[in-house]
């Protein structure tokens, strides 16, 4: 089963509603191979119900996602496979090491302890974290337990990643390394959803989604949507709340 | 094959989890032996008890309310597990492992039979402190008890597990551990034999026989003593699978099992 973009992320006429109220109405979009996609969009935009829809901790009455051209809805769990989550909330058992608490996710994706090792090292040494896999996460800052999300995260090689405002929290400089490490992710070949407020960690040449009241609003690269204004100021004008 | 990696994997963390909250452990030690050589001690006087299966001989209070203390153990640490599910759903752990790629209903039997051991090892611990304060069973009841207490364990758990799924805040939960929790226990055989109960009232007699924790309370008891209570183990096994159908319903993404609404 393929769907336009085998190898990305697609998401066709996604609708979801808590009783009366509408969070998501019937929303599409398709993420080829290899796109970082930035998806803005003030609260109650139904950001965070189109991220559960995506990880399968909701299900949607209506319209289907695709996860590298399987189908979540008739295959969640090979769909599943093929995804990397950095929630907003913290993941880390805090009494546990980074390494323990690696092993821990590859274990739930079934990977074998002496494979998960040489991964664990592989990622850890990518975000330059190779020398804290010891370390309880209880004494690390928050940028190393953000790093550790990430590097949890890609553990399971999944072709699709979905980060959840992944920098809140952060200071400046910790926030654009991770910002740059996710595109540089992108630029190798896995296609990203990177919901967020922040508009200066978006750059112009990234794929824009803007999200309101549960519709898109825009659609485009982030140059093209922008226009002449700056990022944060177009947000406004057409949402009417600063990014 | 991945299915036992993420099982070793969800118990094994269980055990951490367990190794580093010493507090939680001796707080589960320490309230079953305050019933046993406190409670015990006074009430020995006021509960005379007839000889009733399992035992064959006359028993004095304490050996009689030692299995129910087991049971409570399993009661009380179910219920503290589901309470550690309801704050990981609020934190992200929750999420991690819903996301999976493993179905979910093995996922909750791993984190059931997780928190099951760790019940166990407690058991047997405060079954050794019983044995040093002079209670003891025959010693291959110590061994005939475990598959009893896996069954508890697990019956307990998935209560624990249902209750969660309902509970959408962590503040809601001590109201419901209060409703839960304490009718459980006192409307149950542990602390006081069926007929007991009938010379107050037929009608909290039929109520403590339909409890599930009074099944468990009794194919414990029977098994410490090396006998079957064959109606207590398919009762207690009909309420496992019951509770852990529930559970699983209870987590099915397409409920809509989600810690609070979307906020964004």
């Amino acid at each position: 089963m393929t769907s336009p973009s085998s190898n990305g992320l697609s998401v066709q006429n996604l609708a979801y509603t808590y009783g009366p109220k509408t969070a998501l109405g019937g929303v599409s979009f398709d993420l080829p191979r290899g796109r970082f996609c930035a998806l803005l969009g003030p609260n109650g935009a139904g950001k965070s119900t189109l991220f559960a829809l995506l990880t399968r901790l909701l299900v949607a009455p209506q319209g289907t996602i695709h996860l590298a051209g399987v189908d979540l809805g008739t295959d969640p769990r090979a769909a599943l496979r093929h995804l990397g989550i950095v929630f907003q909330q913290p993941t880390l058992d805090l009494d546990l090491s980074v390494q323990q608490n690696l092993r821990y996710f590859a274990a739930l994706h079934g990977i074998p302890r002496r494979d998960a090792d040489a991964r664990i090292a592989k990622a850890l040494a990518q975000l330059d974290m190779a020398e804290r896999a010891g370390e309880r996460v209880r004494s690390l800052n928050g940028g190393h337990r953000r790093r550790t999300e990430l590097a949890r995260a890609l553990l399971h090689d999944p072709k699709v990643l979905l980060l959840d405002e992944p920098t809140v929290g952060l200071d400046a400089a910790t926030r654009s390394a991770i910002t740059a490490h996710v595109h540089a992710l992108a630029d190798q070949g896995l296609t990203i959803l990177w919901a967020t407020h922040l508009t200066d960690e978006i750059r112009d040449d990234d794929h824009l989604l803007i999200l309101h009241r549960g519709a898109l609003l825009e659609e485009g690269t982030a140059r093209d949507v922008r226009g002449n204004a700056p990022l944060a100021d177009h947000f406004l004008s057409v949402t009417g709340h600063a990014a | 094959m991945s299915y036992l990696i993420a099982l070793r994997a969800v118990v094994g963390r269980e055990f951490l989890r367990f190794v580093h909250q010493r507090e939680r452990f001796i707080a589960a030690l320490v309230r079953p032996l305050v019933w046993l050589i406190v409670f015990a001690a006074g009430f020995r006087a006021a509960l005379g008890l007839s000889i009733t299966p399992p035992y064959q001989t006359y028993i004095v209070y304490e050996d009689y309310i030692v299995p129910g203390l087991c049971a409570m153990i399993l009661l009380f640490n179910g219920m503290q597990s589901s309470l550690s599910l309801v704050y990981d759903r609020e934190m992200g752990s929750m999420r991690l492992l819903l996301t999976s790629p493993l179905p979910r209903w093995w996922l909750l039997v791993a984190r059931l039979l997780g928190s099951t051991a760790i019940s166990i090892l407690q058991v047997y611990t405060f079954l050794g402190v019983a044995w040093l304060y002079g209670i003891d069973m025959p010693p291959w009841g110590y061994v005939a008890v475990l598959p009893a207490l896996v069954l508890g364990g697990v019956m307990l758990g998935a209560l624990g597990l249902v209750l969660s799924s309902l509970i959408k805040q962590l503040e809601n939960f001590a109201g419901v551990m209060n409703f839960v929790i304490f009718p459980m226990f006192f409307l149950s055989t542990a602390l006081y034999p069926l007929w007991r109960m009938a010379e107050s009232s037929t009608v909290l007699r039929d109520i403590c026989a339909v409890n599930p924790f009074t099944h468990v309370v009794e194919l414990v008891r029977f098994a410490l003593y090396l006998e079957f209570n064959a109606q207590a183990a398919a009762m207690g096994a009909l309420w496992t699978l019951g509770l852990l159908a529930l559970a699983v319903w209870g987590y099915d993404p397409g409920r809509g099992m989600r810690g609070k609404r979307a906020g964004g």
